[in-house]
């Protein structure tokens, strides 16, 4: 039986955090950065519950509802606006948008 | 005469200058104004002054000594206080008179000498402008307002010998003339900020100076006469800036007569007679005036000999004549350097008028070997350019000779024989080498035969009024020896210098002296030229034909060292350090500016990446810095 301590809660959240970052610096794809970032949404949530039950206050807990709410509304934006782009440009590779880039030379 | 009428000598010529600038203007813009409206202002203006001036001179005949009029105060600081001021005595409204009456004779026949000409407004809003400057120059009652006068006729004359724009040699001989006389006024700027430095606090109109110029130290005062007299030098066409007034000569010829040769190139003999004064107490420098006067003359005379150019003749002669002027203002009698400038003004003016008159004649032909047999063909010219041409010669009883013989006479009395031989040498010159013009122009054989053009009654009629004065001129001056009263030493008594005492034999025999020479000059010219046969090739080379190389000498030494002296600047100065400076700095900032914009390039996850080392070392910092 494995112990489960408050730092074993603080580790994992740290570790999908920092699984989430990779994520999103290093795939192309958006969907996968999505979820990428819904994941360090997650670990976070996870750190809040963890100190909430921590120190026996329910606020943490209420944030983390709150940020759940708001990550599912932001689902629905995040996904209608991946879908326009993709209308756009017939791509879901993130490498493709780089209209903002500096081109050519002074 | 209520003395502030001396203001409006000044002020009609500049108004009707502003007005006739306007007109023409809207000529050009809107509708065109026809000649005739732009005649009346333009001819109204100088008779306008005259008559005034000419009030002016019945109150001075009335035993008025002098008139002020002193309008406003101009600048004051600090206790200098340079006022706006006109003063009206003997001397300047005896210019005034002789300008505006000039002036007036050449404006009538600049009327018909300019008629049809797309520029006719502007050339009398210039001409007016002149006048106005000139009359701003005599009418002054400091230095200072001397100096706006003195500028003015300057600006005109550049602007009236430019005037045919299109071409650029007249151009040049309008930059030419306003860069010499850029060294001349310099030399008049430095003495009057010399004379202001010295006498400035106790008042600086001419009647404070010659209270005052006393307390000058000597030195100083032959500085500031000398640095005064490059300024004449500059405008009246002496050794070594006498060179801008024979190219000055591009002008239309009504320009000829009225700046350079009656009116503005008088004012640095003007300037001198009116700092009589200070010219009084340092007799060196005026013994190195007349000097300069004396081989201006000879010089001038010399190179005449030998020019085709018809102006270019006058312009000689011009430098020449007043180069006898400043003989005489050098040796301190400046009522007879006046006496010439007023003759010479009349005879002078109807030479230019009457050759403007040949060259229209001709349709615009300047070489007098391209002449010849004019005499049946223009009689009335014919005879009032042998009116001028007797007058310049110095025979009697035409108004040259009692002028130039008094100068003459002047000369020997203070006993600078060189000085009068040099004029006497000069005198036969000039007879020779007017006569030759007039010989080749008028007369010879084997001319061509050519239709002329009809000159018009508004050019005769000037000339028939200035051959009247050239004539008679001279009898204003009539030697007391022949028991005439001399008006003018009477009436600028103040000018007249030391009376000299000549013995009546002695001054018969100078006479008779200086109207041989005359005639020797003209009989030479007679029979090399009066019947000069227009078949033979004339020789245009030799040292006189070319000025002496004069004006290849100066721009040896100093056009071309100041063309160098720019080009270094311009190639290795410019170029090579500010320009590298300046576009280095900005070449850096060019750089500088690509490799920050290379950041931005659109890779999100780059992007991202910035972000999480970014906000790791600012927490790692926060950390660091908290956790203690």
């Amino acid at each position: 039986m494995i112990e489960v301590s408050f730092m074993s809660y603080i580790l994992l959240a740290i570790m999908l955090f920092s699984i989430g970052i990779v994520g999103v610096i290093s795939r192309k794809n958006i969907f996968i950065i999505y979820m990428s970032l819904e994941l360090m949404l997650n670990s976070i949530n996870l750190i809040l519950v963890a100190l909430s039950r921590y120190f026996g206050s329910m606020d943490g807990q209420i944030i983390a509802m709150m940020v759940m709410a708001i990550a599912a509304a932001e689902a629905v934006v995040f996904l209608s606006l991946i879908v326009s782009l993709y209308r756009l440009k017939h791509s879901i590779n993130i490498d493709d948008y780089n209209s903002l880039k500096q081109k050519g030379t002074l | 005469m209520s003395s502030n009428f001396l203001s409006w000598i000044v002020l009609i010529p500049l108004f009707s200058s502003i007005l006739l600038g306007a007109m023409y203007l809207y000529s050009i813009s809107v509708k065109k104004i026809a000649d005739k409206y732009f005649t009346f202002f333009a001819l109204l203006a100088p008779m306008a002054s005259f008559f005034i001036g000419f009030l002016f001179f019945l109150g001075l005949l009335n035993g008025d000594s002098e008139y002020m009029y002193e309008p406003y105060t101009w600048l004051g600081v600090n206790g200098y206080i340079i006022s706006m001021g006109f003063l009206g005595d003997k001397l300047s409204i005896f210019m005034v008179l002789f300008v505006t009456f000039i002036g007036s004779m050449i404006h009538i026949y600049a009327s018909g000498y300019m008629k049809g000409d797309d520029g006719y407004g502007k050339f009398f809003s210039y001409f007016n402008l002149f006048m106005a400057s000139m009359l701003l120059l005599v009418l002054a009652n400091s230095p200072i307002i001397m100096f706006i006068g003195w500028e003015g006729v300057g600006l005109c004359s550049y602007l009236l010998i430019g005037f045919y724009f299109s071409e650029p040699l007249n151009v040049v001989a309008g930059n030419k003339a306003f860069l010499a006389n850029r060294v001349g006024d310099l030399g008049f700027l430095v003495g009057i900020v010399y004379l202001f430095f010295y006498v400035g606090k106790l008042g600086f109109d001419y009647g404070a100076l010659e209270d005052y110029v006393s307390i000058v130290p000597n030195h100083i005062l032959v500085i500031i006469g000398v640095s005064l007299f490059i300024g004449a030098m500059g405008k009246s066409a002496q050794i070594p800036l006498y060179v801008w007034l024979p190219d000055a000569m591009a002008g239309p010829t009504p320009v000829s007569a009225l700046i350079h040769a009656a009116t503005m190139v008088t004012a640095g003999v003007y300037m001198v007679a009116r700092f009589h004064f200070l010219y009084d107490l340092i007799p060196n420098v005026g013994v190195f005036i007349a000097y300069i006067g004396a081989f201006s003359s000879l010089f001038a005379a010399i190179i005449a000999m030998k020019q085709t150019d018809i102006k270019k003749i006058l312009a000689y002669s011009t430098i020449s004549q007043l180069g006898y002027m400043f003989v005489a203002v050098g040796l301190g009698a400046y009522s007879t350097g006046l006496f010439h400038v007023f003759t010479h003004a009349f005879f002078k003016a109807l030479l230019f008028m009457g050759a403007g008159a040949v060259i229209i004649a001709l349709h615009h032909e300047q070489n007098i070997f391209k002449m010849g047999g004019l005499r049946k063909k223009i009689p009335l010219i014919y005879s009032v350019m042998l009116v001028g041409t007797l007058a310049i010669s110095g025979i009697p009883p035409f108004s040259g000779f009692f002028s130039k013989d008094e100068i003459l006479l002047k000369a020997y009395n203070h006993n600078e024989y060189l000085i009068y031989g040099i004029g006497l040498f000069t005198a036969g010159l000039t007879a020779y080498y007017m006569f030759r013009l007039f010989f080749v122009t008028f007369e010879g054989k084997n001319y061509k035969e050519r239709k002329m053009q009809h000159v018009s009654w508004s050019m005769k009629a000037p000339l028939v009024v200035l051959a009247i004065g050239a004539a008679f001129a001279g009898f204003i001056g009539y030697p007391k020896i022949f028991g005439g009263a001399n008006l003018i030493d009477n009436w600028l008594e103040a000018w007249s210098g030391t009376p000299t005492h000549i013995e009546f034999s002695a001054d018969i025999m100078l006479m008779s002296v200086s109207v041989l020479a005359g005639l020797i000059g003209i009989s030479v010219a007679y029979f090399k030229f009066f019947k000069y046969d227009f078949n033979q090739d004339i020789k245009e080379s030799g040292l006189v034909y070319n000025k002496f190389y004069i004006d290849e000498i100066i721009d040896f030494l100093i056009v071309r060292r100041i063309r160098d002296l720019s080009t270094f600047v311009a190639v290795v100065i410019d170029d090579g350090i500010i320009d590298k400076t300046v576009m280095s700095l900005s070449n850096g900032f060019i750089n500088l500016g690509r490799r920050v914009g290379r950041m931005q390039s659109a890779n999100t996850r780059a992007y991202a990446f910035f972000m999480l080392v970014g906000l790791s070392s600012f927490s790692i910092y926060l950390i660091l810095k908290l956790g203690k």
